[in-house]
């Protein structure tokens, strides 16, 4: 479905000093900085897949959408989407996906949401029974059909972006990228911006590409993710694999009461605090309940939580790993 | 262009949402020019010509003018705020919609108010026409409209000259109002009145002096060569090359970040 083979881009940015005299000669004479964003970047994907992409700021997240997206011409490689290269067959191309850029808006602002729809629709020459059928279902499943009457301005950014969403899948695209679609939204906005793009994917079959920072998005989405740093794919792979391999840590939370803990090789205290102690397995010396049953026969447990490690601090480790 | 008719009425319709500001700036872009012309009046009452040509015949001259710049400015808008698509990232927007670049800036922007500019230009020739003694046959007919396309023409391709040099630099794109708002102002008189270098300029490096000058003379009998009334014509192909330049432009596109 989707083939990047050793797409690179270069950025060529002006520097100049700050300053009056500085800016008049930059009228004249220039230099040029030259800024790789992406370095021989290769993946696939394939059809109905769901996939997150994330990487700090600045690690080509954004370039390498706008690549596939045929915004960007890379200076070298090759991306094949659906049989075709996006910067060449621009038209024909963007007919099959849809884009949602977070921090920007496709809608009109002053007039109502729906208006902008019809205008997109006839942008897209989608013809009438078939954009009937989307939109009712998109506004059913968005639950905004209260909401696209009022003009875009006025409503909030949880609103409009649930808005946002169905305006790029009003030509129901076979794909669909989505470049940070939560930043900014409050918890609700964001489960029911998540279990849209869930039933998006399972029902629909649509490919899903996300970026996005927020890890929790991640997890709440998508099985693989394609690390980005420094314009490079670092890592390719599953979520639960990624966890696992990069920690054989689990945290563990213990209520307890009668006695004091005892000494466990493979497991650490990190705090004890009245009967309320958190401790770390790791499990590679000893599995999770031969430490549960340790514990349970030395004092009393009267409540307990296991958790893996959260995302968030993989990949901050990862982040870490490869000093990007 | 049904599409292009639904552009235009979205816009319509998000400009009056705020229709006062609307009607304001109408307003003021009439009274801008009106200010100009009242200018020229004054000066015409002082001097009683310019280089020759009576007050009519240089109001019918920025009438031409006037009109081809408020036609262009309204429709060919998009062009000419064209540095504003590409930083608010209205252009990624623009390349990810299977329609043609060139339609979509065209579309994405209009500017409604410029009528204020236009209706000065046609009270100016209401009041000329009649009065500026030229005796009105078809082929002076024909080569007052002839300038007023050519100018539409020109002036639009200096816009989207405009536009690809945007995709290049961000800075110092002013220096380009010396040629759109300067043409425009530079235009309220016969461009020999400025003299030979401006004229030659005018005629070999922007081809301002096709639409405005030679044709001129024709209309109003100071020269008798037929073929000058076709020259606005050879103006308008001045859009090719400014065309090209900006799909040149358009390849080496690089985005804002975000």
């Amino acid at each position: 479905m989707i083939e990047l083979k050793g797409i690179s881009k270069t950025f060529r940015v002006a520097k100049r000093n700050a300053g009056m005299t500085e800016a008049v000669k930059a009228l004249f004479h220039r230099e040029y900085t030259l800024i790789p964003a992406l370095k021989e970047v290769s993946f696939k994907i394939d059809e109905g897949e769901m996939v997150g992409y994330i990487g700090p700021n600045g690690a080509g997240k954004s370039s390498t959408v706008k690549v596939m997206s045929g915004i960007l011409t890379p200076d070298a490689g090759s991306c094949i989407i659906d049989g075709r290269t996006p910067w060449k067959e621009r038209t024909e191309h963007v007919r099959n996906i849809g884009v949602v850029f977070g921090q920007r808006s496709q809608l009109w602002w002053d007039v109502p949401v729906i208006d902008s729809f019809e205008l997109i629709r006839d942008i897209y020459r989608v013809n009438g029974p078939s954009y009937q059928a989307t939109l009712k279902r998109l506004l059913e499943e968005l639950d905004i059909g209260e909401i696209v009457r009022t003009p875009a301005r006025q409503l909030s950014l949880g609103q409009r972006m649930r808005c946002e969403i169905a305006a790029s899948l009003l030509h129901d695209p076979k794909i669909l990228f989505l470049d940070e679609p939560t930043i900014g939204l409050d918890a609700v906005s964001k489960i029911a911006v998540r279990n849209f793009i869930k039933t998006l994917n399972k029902e629909r079959g649509t490919t899903v590409i996300l970026t996005t920072h927020d890890m929790s998005d991640i997890e709440a989405l998508t099985e693989r993710i394609l690390l980005i740093g420094k314009g490079q794919i670092l890592l390719d792979g599953s979520l639960t694999e990624l966890k696992n391999r990069h920690s054989k840590l689990r945290r563990l939370t213990v209520d307890y009461a009668g006695g004091s803990l005892p000494a466990i090789p493979g497991v650490k205290l990190e705090g004890d605090l009245s009967g309320h102690a958190t401790l770390s397995v790791d499990t590679g010396v000893l599995s999770v309940s031969e430490a549960i049953s340790k514990l349970s026969s030395a004092v009393e447990v009267t409540d307990l939580a296991v958790e893996s490690q959260r995302v968030e601090d993989v990949v901050v480790s990862l982040y870490k790993e490869f000093a990007i | 262009m049904k599409l292009y008719f639904k552009y235009i009425g979205m816009i319509f319709r998000c400009r009056m949402q705020y229709k006062s500001s609307f009607f304001m700036t109408t307003l003021g872009q009439f009274l801008v020019s009106f200010t100009t012309f009242i200018g020229m009046y004054f000066m015409f009452d002082r001097f009683g010509a310019v280089d020759g040509f009576t007050m009519e015949e240089v109001m019918i001259c920025f009438a031409v003018v006037l009109t081809a710049f408020s036609l262009a400015e309204c429709f060919v808008r998009g062009f000419d705020v064209f540095p504003r698509l590409i930083r608010s990232g209205e252009l990624d927007r623009i390349l990810v919609r299977p329609r043609s670049v060139a339609f979509q800036v065209l579309s994405s922007n209009m500017e409604f108010s410029r009528v204020g500019r236009l209706l000065q230009a046609v009270v100016m020739l209401v009041y000329a026409i009649p009065r500026c003694g030229v005796d009105w046959t078809p082929d002076k007919i024909l080569t007052l409209v002839l300038m007023m396309l050519g100018g539409v023409m020109l002036f639009s391709a200096l816009f989207v000259l405009y536009a690809g040099i945007s995709f290049f630099t961000i800075e110092g794109l002013e220096f380009m109002n010396i040629f759109t708002d300067g043409s425009r102002e530079f235009g309220k008189y016969p461009l020999s009145v400025y003299g030979e270098g401006v004229l030659k300029f005018m005629t070999y490096v922007i081809p301002f002096a096709l639409v405005q000058y030679y044709p001129f003379l024709y209309l109003v009998g100071r020269s008798d060569r037929v073929w000058y009334m076709l020259l606005p014509l050879a103006a308008g192909l001045f859009l090719i090359p400014c065309a090209i330049f900006f799909w040149v432009g358009l390849r080496k596109y690089q985005s804002t970040g975000s």
